[in-house]
């Protein structure tokens, strides 16, 4: 699954490509993007959002990896992929909300970063990036290379166009093999250990608030807030 | 154990928790004297006040270099960081450049029997929780929730040792620089520090409820959030979302409408003392969370709640 926010940093690279021609390529890595499941139509939604070019690493040793180990991956397939100025990534995942595998990966790349980006702009090997402040935003430079991480503030991921999502369907993911980036597997081993996982127990029980009407029940909610002293 | 620049409230929360956990507490400050000697009456025993142009100039990567060299001469057995802007920043860029883990947004610090570090932390949007542990001999790098642990009250006899110290600063490694700030005119009560806040959510349909939702929060004394859903649609500005990439409230009174309770929103206002909801979905996932709810139509429930208020409150 693409993440959403991925999603907005796959339009944030669109928008450099619209005014710069930069060559975009999307990245992942995971495991079953070749199964009949469909990882690969998913995963090509970038693609016929506009991106040149989708690189997979692939194997069933990378699920379930740790943020460092993401990182470690991702930057070991970056270097692979040659000469990258920037690197967008969503501000975090939907799962475990780390947002922490962007901020290694510039560590692991000697990268400038930048978080939690609503605009970026690229001019002569620097990125100008709004980043969003609770009650505003900042606006920064970093040098090239640098990784940036995309917000929702940046605005709707574009549509894929029916030309798009042709033209996607003719591209072929490149697939790299754990082999083929010379990955250490002991740095693909959690730096944590997961010693429990459960659901948290809830003691609030809700007291639904019935009326004669709907409008009643509105008014029977605020008279019992004044009970409680709550307004 | 290091700190955020300038002293908030979570500097003391972290001294009360580090407290709990080693012999020693230390914490590292970028700013003035005046935090130096704060964190000393809250409890810290030594304090690295870290100064210098290049350190004071050079933003986050400046600072993240300061913080590693403190670390690297203290060794601490653990370093807190409190879950701010700053902290979610420089915690995992730590963590990579000492080699060690962390765990992010722990609503919980403490040592296993073995004397290891352990944390939990909600996941899944606050659906389930991790228990999480640090190997033997591990720095732990641990980023704090907020008003998880209870700041210690000031003692001004306490003493302590501080040590003023510029960092050697390496300025190829400063590569991200602040041109300008914009600030949005923030108008009210912060929603952060608001006792009730008033959301409303997709279910609203439009941005013209939100004119009924900030006279209800004004009646009350409160502030206005809303779901992601209601920022992304443009009905209202994306500084009043809450939940786990927007802001995270504590209200005595959280009052939502229109809000399905999806479990990044619930992420930012769990912490809520009582949860009201008025949404038509009976089934909807707020009202597990809720003290008192309302299933009907907003349109109907809505003025009739307001004006009930408005009454009550000019008696």
């Amino acid at each position: 699954m693409v993440n959403g926010f991925d999603e907005n940093a796959t339009e944030a690279a669109l928008r450099i490509k619209d005014s710069t021609g930069a060559h975009v390529t999307v990245l992942s890595v995971g495991h079953g993007f070749t199964d009949d499941g469909g990882g690969v139509p998913v995963m090509k939604k970038p693609l016929s959002m506009g991106a040149d070019e989708l690189v997979l690493v692939e194997d069933p040793a990378l699920v379930n990896l740790d943020s460092f180990a993401t990182a470690y991956v991702l930057a070991q397939a970056i270097a692979r992929i040659g000469e990258v100025d920037l690197i967008l990534c969503g501000r975090q995942a939907s799962d475990w909300d780390n947002a922490q595998v962007p901020l290694i990966l510039a560590e692991m790349l000697n990268a400038a970063c930048v978080t939690v980006a609503q605009s970026v702009t690229v001019t002569d090997g620097v990125a100008t990036v709004e980043r969003v402040l609770p009650t505003g935003y900042e606006e920064m430079e970093a040098d090239l290379p640098a990784v940036v991480t995309v917000s929702n503030e940046l605005g709707e991921p574009r549509y894929p166009t029916l030309r798009g999502i042709m033209a996607a369907g003719k591209k072929k993911p490149v697939y790299l093999a754990p082999a083929d980036l010379g990955l250490d597997a002991e740095q693909l081993k959690p730096r944590l250990k997961l010693q429990d996982l459960f659901v948290p127990e809830s003691d609030r029980r809700c007291d639904f608030i019935e009326g004669e009407s709907e409008a009643d029940s509105g008014r029977l909610l605020a008279l019992k807030l004044r009970e409680d002293g709550l307004i | 154990m290091a700190s955020d620049s300038g002293l908030d409230s979570g500097t003391g929360e972290l001294i009360a928790l580090a407290r709990t956990l080693g012999e020693t507490v230390d914490v590292a400050v970028i700013g003035e004297r005046e935090s130096a000697a704060q964190a000393i009456s809250l409890g810290a025993d030594r304090v690295y006040l870290l100064g210098g142009e290049a350190l004071v100039n050079g933003g986050s990567d400046a600072a993240l270099q300061a913080f590693e060299s403190v670390v690297n001469e203290t060794r601490p057995g653990a370093v807190l960081l409190a879950k701010t802007d700053a902290g979610a920043d420089l915690g995992p860029r730590l963590a990579a450049r000492l080699g060690t883990a962390l765990a992010q947004d722990c609503t919980s610090v403490g040592l296993d029997s073995d004397g290891n570090l352990t944390a939990t932390r909600p996941v899944y949007g606050g659906n389930a929780v991790a228990r999480v542990s640090f190997g033997t001999g591990q720095t732990g790098l641990a980023i704090v929730r907020g008003k998880v642990y209870e700041a210690p009250e000031a003692d001004p006899s306490r003493t302590g040792e501080i040590i003023e110290t510029s960092p050697e600063i390496d300025p190829a490694r400063a590569r991200v620089r602040s041109i300008r700030k914009v600030e949005q005119a923030a108008t009210g009560i912060r929603l952060e520090d608001a006792a009730v806040v008033v959301s409303g959510g997709r279910g609203l349909g439009g941005p013209e409820p939100f004119e009924q939702l900030t006279e209800l929060a004004g009646l009350l004394g409160g502030a206005v959030g809303a779901s992601r859903a209601a920022c992304d649609a443009g009905w209202i500005d994306h500084a009043s979302q809450v939940g786990l990439t927007g802001k995270t409230i504590t209200p005595e009174l959280y009052i939502t409408v229109g809000i399905s309770g999806a479990s990044q929103h619930m992420a930012g206002c769990s912490g809520s003392k009582n949860i009201v909801a008025i949404n038509s979905d009976d089934s909807a996932n707020i009202f597990k969370d809720s003290r008192y709810g309302v299933v009907g139509d907003w349109k109907a429930v809505l003025p009739a709640f307001l004006a009930t208020v408005r009454e009550l409150r000019n008696d």
